[in-house]
């Protein structure tokens, strides 16, 4: 694992997202310091390593996108965080630091009160993780209420109708969307009660699920907007998790990405979608169509593997346009170095000579 | 040259304005028309927002809504006067890809079944072998290799690997035209370009004419020759896709091209766009149905006294007149 000098490391990645997101308010404050983290699924035919020794931070502010294809392990890794992963699956390993406690040994009453005040998750809303039974205004009051201490009084109704309200109001919604059941909402406007929910309890770091995966362009960017608007608002982090490469670059401030279970490649949006390092990064980043020039539409061959039978080396070796002997045995050695300051790259990709 | 399907100033439209005014009308299609020749296969590019009435005129040209007003016509002929047989044919001649490469499947049969099902019902095959290297050579066409596919269930499969074996479905009757509605909306990123790299490789190879509705207007300036862009049910830029997205004229279309996110951080959006306004029924709408949401709409945009319409503004770019007119 990469040992740099982690301080400098810190100073240089703050400018670098100066550079391009010039209002952004970046403390030194470190909102999640995860290391080493794992999880794994337990079945029959052996163990499923999901999610491989994960290590990542994140400032107070910060952007931060997951990238990577469906089995990833890029929703494990965030639902690990969060600690809702579900048996056979099970934190193996790792820690979860948030603002300086960790998470993976609260016990699970405290992880509850956690959830939500500390770190919320905004699930996609268009889809289905709303109450088609309940009204607006009952599923956003029910995390609210939840979370009140014993010895806090209850909020008259009075006040929780207030709060619904000017939470409506920040995402960009209506007072009278309170009344509403969820059939009677657009998607984006589902997206944005997913986000008034996330944000009831100012928490200190989002993490977003695909907020926008099933919705069109334009409502794709004012959802995004607003999210980051809030984002700001709370002085809270966010983690961002999706596959789409355009949105990344147009959000985040550092990206990080995933294949098979491990991370490949991390740093700041900039130096990453200017000088992606691992072979992956740099066909994800080519597969996007472009409006600027047609040519052909290249995918990325080949399939992810099954992560219970990984092939010997390195795990995207099978998909590589260029391996070496090296790469497929798996004589090269693996693990995250420091390429530049912030970005770290698989070795694999950096000692193959091909890059 | 034989016009295959044509809509003729079709509109289509839900509910109704009620006896007591209280109703609701919803304008899904207003006045569009559109023609897909046989003899020039193109592929042909829908794109709008959710909302915008794309799916309707997909239902409307699989023939699955009749139109309120205006005529359909497959072959010439209007599509309510075929005969049985006529529309036998037509089914077999057009044939849809649908967005959700999950649901489209049932999860209790092989997707053997998917494939099965269209040479039984319309007795492709006369042998077992010759149904047998059918679907072999369709799904080699779209790029899948028989035994990785043959003999598995839907959850067993990629979603790219399950849309594509929905593309080799079509490609198994020899259609004149598929209709894809949102075909990789809901596929990873890397793994959109090769299945519309394989529908574009029907289009050229097979000579198969393709309906692209999407909202995705990247894939849609690749893959296709020409381009409708609709709004409320309205067509407000149309033409050549060369023409139209290097010099878009309708306000809705450049914001629509603004909305894109760039895969460059140095290229972000700019300001948020303002919401649609869903609490306006589409028939108190007076003037242009996009007055709400422009930037810079003059009164007569708001009221109606500007004409509406589309006009040619350069060779194959067609754009509604309200957006050049107001300045």
């Amino acid at each position: 694992m990469v040992k740099s000098t982690i301080e400098e490391t810190r100073v240089s990645n703050e400018q670098a997202i100066k550079t391009y997101r010039p209002d952004a308010r970046i403390s030194d404050i470190d909102a999640l310091i995860v290391k080493d983290f794992s999880v794994y699924y337990e079945t029959e035919a052996g163990t499923v390593k999901a999610c491989d020794n994960v290590s990542l931070t994140l400032k107070q502010g910060e952007r931060f996108a997951l990238v990577g294809e469906s089995g990833s392990g890029k929703t494990t890794l965030a639902m690990g965080l969060m600690r809702l992963t579900r048996p056979p699956g099970h934190i193996a390993k790792g820690s979860v630091k948030l603002n300086g406690r960790d998470v993976t040994k609260l016990s699970d009453d405290e992880m509850r009160k956690t959830r939500l005040s500390e770190l919320a998750l905004v699930p996609q809303g268009a889809m289905n993780s709303l109450n088609p039974v309940m009204r607006i205004e009952q599923q956003i009051m029910d995390g609210i209420i939840d979370h009140l201490d014993e010895r806090d009084s209850r909020p008259s109704a009075q006040e929780l109708d207030e709060i619904v309200k000017d939470l409506l109001n920040r995402v960009g919604l209506r007072p009278q969307v309170a009344r509403l059941y969820p059939h009677e909402l657009s998607g984006g406007m589902k997206q944005r009660v997913a986000m008034a929910i996330g944000i009831s309890l100012k928490p200190n770091l989002i993490i977003a699920d695909e907020p926008t995966s099933a919705l069109d362009v334009v409502v794709q960017r004012q959802i995004m907007q607003t999210l980051g608007r809030l984002q700001e608002g709370l002085d809270a982090s966010i983690m961002l998790v999706g596959h789409d490469m355009g949105l990344v670059a147009q959000f985040a401030d550092t990206i990080g990405v995933m294949y098979a279970g491990r991370m490949v490649e991390v740093g700041p949006v900039y130096e990453v979608f200017s000088n992606p390092k691992h072979t992956y990064t740099q066909l994800l980043i080519q597969s996007l169509p472009s409006l600027k020039e047609k040519k052909e539409l290249v995918g990325i061959p080949g399939l992810p593997p099954k992560l219970i039978d990984l092939p010997p080396g390195c795990v995207f070796s099978p998909r590589c346009p260029k391996p070496t002997e090296e790469c497929k045995k798996g004589k090269i050695e693996m693990g995250l170095i420091e390429v530049s300051p912030g970005h770290l790259v698989d070795k694999c990709c950096v000692n193959c000579g091909q890059n | 040259m034989s016009k295959f399907l044509e809509l003729d100033h079709v509109t289509k439209t839900f509910g109704s304005s009620g006896i007591l005014g209280q109703g609701s009308l919803t304008v899904a299609v207003d006045d569009v028309s559109l023609s897909i020749d046989a003899d020039k296969p193109d592929i042909i590019t829908v794109v709008g927002e959710s909302g915008s009435g794309k799916t309707t005129l997909a239902r409307l040209l699989l023939g699955s809504h009749t139109p309120t007003s205006g005529i359909v016509r497959y072959n010439g002929k209007d599509f309510s006067k075929l005969t049985k047989r006529e529309k036998r044919n037509f089914r077999r001649e057009i044939q849809p890809i649908f967005q959700d490469p999950f649901e489209s499947y049932n999860p209790f049969y092989k997707v053997d079944h998917v494939l099965d099902a269209p040479i039984k019902n319309f007795r492709l095959a006369s042998s077992e072998a010759n149904k047998k290297r059918m679907i072999e050579d369709a799904l080699e066409m779209v790029g899948l290799l028989p035994e990785e596919t043959l003999g598995r269930f839907p959850h067993q499969l990629s979603g790219g690997q399950r849309q594509r074996i929905m593309v080799a479905r079509a490609l198994l009757l020899k259609p004149k035209v598929i209709l894809a509605d949102e075909p990789v909306s809901m596929v990873d990123a890397s793994l959109r370009a090769t299945i519309l790299d394989s529908i574009r490789r029907l289009n050229k190879e097979l000579g198969i004419s393709v309906v692209y509705i999407t909202h995705d207007l990247t894939t849609a300036y690749q893959i296709s020759d020409s381009i409708m862009v609709m709004y409320r049910g309205t067509v407000v830029e149309s033409g050549s896709v060369d023409a139209v997205i290097p010099n878009p004229q309708h306000t809705y279309t450049k914001l629509l091209i603004e909305s894109i996110p760039q895969p460059d951080p140095r290229d972000r959006w700019g300001a948020e766009p303002p919401q649609q306004n869903w609490d306006i029924q589409d028939d108190e709408l007076t003037g242009c149905k996009f007055s709400d949401r422009c930037p810079t709409p003059t009164e007569e945009c708001k009221n109606g006294t500007i004409d509406m319409g589309l006009i040619e503004v350069a060779p194959n770019h067609f754009v509604d007149q309200c957006c050049l007119k107001c300045g």
